[in-house]
């Protein structure tokens, strides 16, 4: 590994890092959808400046290129991320839906009561007029 | 419990239906002297919310799309909010007889949810191919889950009882086949008390059932996943309702 390689898979490892925690401090994203990124931003930066843990870890889990453990765990991680959002997305649209619900019934009432208060309007009219 | 029309709330889910809705809400108002009709105006682009107003029903209308379960989802709630014991789906696209209420509400007597069923010997309802095959198999099923002969599990043309509502009001499915055959899965795992009766349909006022075999093979899937995913799901309860004997 020549040191220019070293110094760009820290670095890549380090500007993720800083997005995600920057993201965070500004309220751009919430802690429970950066906790994957988090997690694969610190495993980045702990391979990337140690790269025998890789080797190591490699052949602890018997994956005889270390390589393919990297390529499994970004799958996994992407994998988990995806998730998380379709399950988001369903609970969102059931919002939604409950949201429109109430919004056509509470239109329904209003237009209720604007009618019921409109002809009392003209009797209330009616008798002040006497 | 006497079920009355008075107690019974008409919810017709519509989806630009102008040119059939304003018919059939004068025609329910005429065979179903006394009751209430509620249209829930689907996200329709058209002037469905002002024709069903103009003959005198009530319109909820939804700001955008919900799909058949999403609507009925509202009638249920509205029939809640307002205090309605029954509530009986009829389409606007004229499908459903609304003289065929009456058997309904009949047969209610003794059950909580009431399936009109169109194979079931009267009318001339026919469909055929792989669609035919898929409600065969649904029917078949549906019938050993809820202990009682169901031909017809994928019509629309059904009455909830008081129970069946406050479990419908909560639990509705908003899927797509879900407001059919998930509904009638969760309604028996709530332990309602399912029947049907046999109705005349008529054709469709606009448009037409598909009959594309590709079509036909999606929606049989489609219908077996809804149908395997109602099953594994947990049990919807019903809060405080008295369990029928």
């Amino acid at each position: 590994m020549t040191a220019a390689s070293y110094v760009l898979g820290v670095l890549t490892a380090l500007v993720t890092l800083g997005v995600v925690i920057e993201m965070l401090r500004r309220r751009r994203l919430r802690e429970r959808h950066a906790i994957w990124w988090l997690i694969a931003g610190t495993l980045a930066l702990v391979v990337g400046v140690f790269p025998n843990v890789l080797g190591w870890a490699a052949s602890l889990l018997g994956v005889t290129v270390p390589l393919n453990l990297v390529f499994f765990v970004s799958v996994a991680v992407l994998f988990l991320v995806c998730i998380q959002h379709s399950a988001e997305l369903t609970n969102l649209e059931a919002k939604i839906r409950s949201l429109a619900e109430t919004a056509a019934l509470q239109a329904m009432r209003i237009d209720e009561l604007e009618k019921r208060k409109e002809s009392r309007g003209v009797a209330d009219g009616s008798t002040a007029a006497r | 419990m006497v079920a009355t029309l008075e107690r019974t709330l008409v919810v017709m889910p519509a989806f630009n239906e102008e040119s059939s809705v304003r018919q059939v809400v004068l025609e329910v108002f005429e065979k179903l002297p006394g009751i209430t009709c509620l249209v829930v105006d689907d996200g329709s682009i058209d002037d469905t919310a002002a024709e069903a107003l103009a003959a005198g029903a009530l319109v909820a209308r939804l700001p955008f799309n919900l799909g058949v379960g999403g609507a009925m989802r509202v009638g249920f709630r509205y029939a809640m909010e307002q205090g309605f014991d029954n509530v009986v789906q009829v389409d606007a696209d004229g499908q459903h007889d609304p003289a065929g209420v009456h058997a309904l509400l009949e047969r209610l007597e003794s059950a909580d949810l009431v399936v009109g069923a169109r194979f079931a010997g009267k009318g001339d309802y026919v469909v055929r191919g792989p669609r035919r095959l898929a409600m065969v198999l649904l029917s078949q099923f549906l019938s050993h889950t809820a202990g009682t002969k169901l031909t017809d599990t994928t019509s629309g043309f059904r009455m909830s009882g008081p129970r069946a509502v406050r479990l419908f009001a909560e639990h509705y499915p908003a899927e797509y086949l879900g407001d059919t055959v998930e509904s009638l899965v969760i309604a028996v795992r709530a332990r309602c008390v399912i029947a049907q009766v046999p109705v005349a349909m008529r054709v469709r006022a606009g448009g037409r059932p598909s009959h594309h075999p590709l079509k036909a093979a999606g929606y049989l899937g489609r219908a077996i996943l809804a149908l395997l995913f109602a099953l594994i799901r947990p049990p919807a309860r019903l809060h405080g309702v008295e369990v029928s004997p």
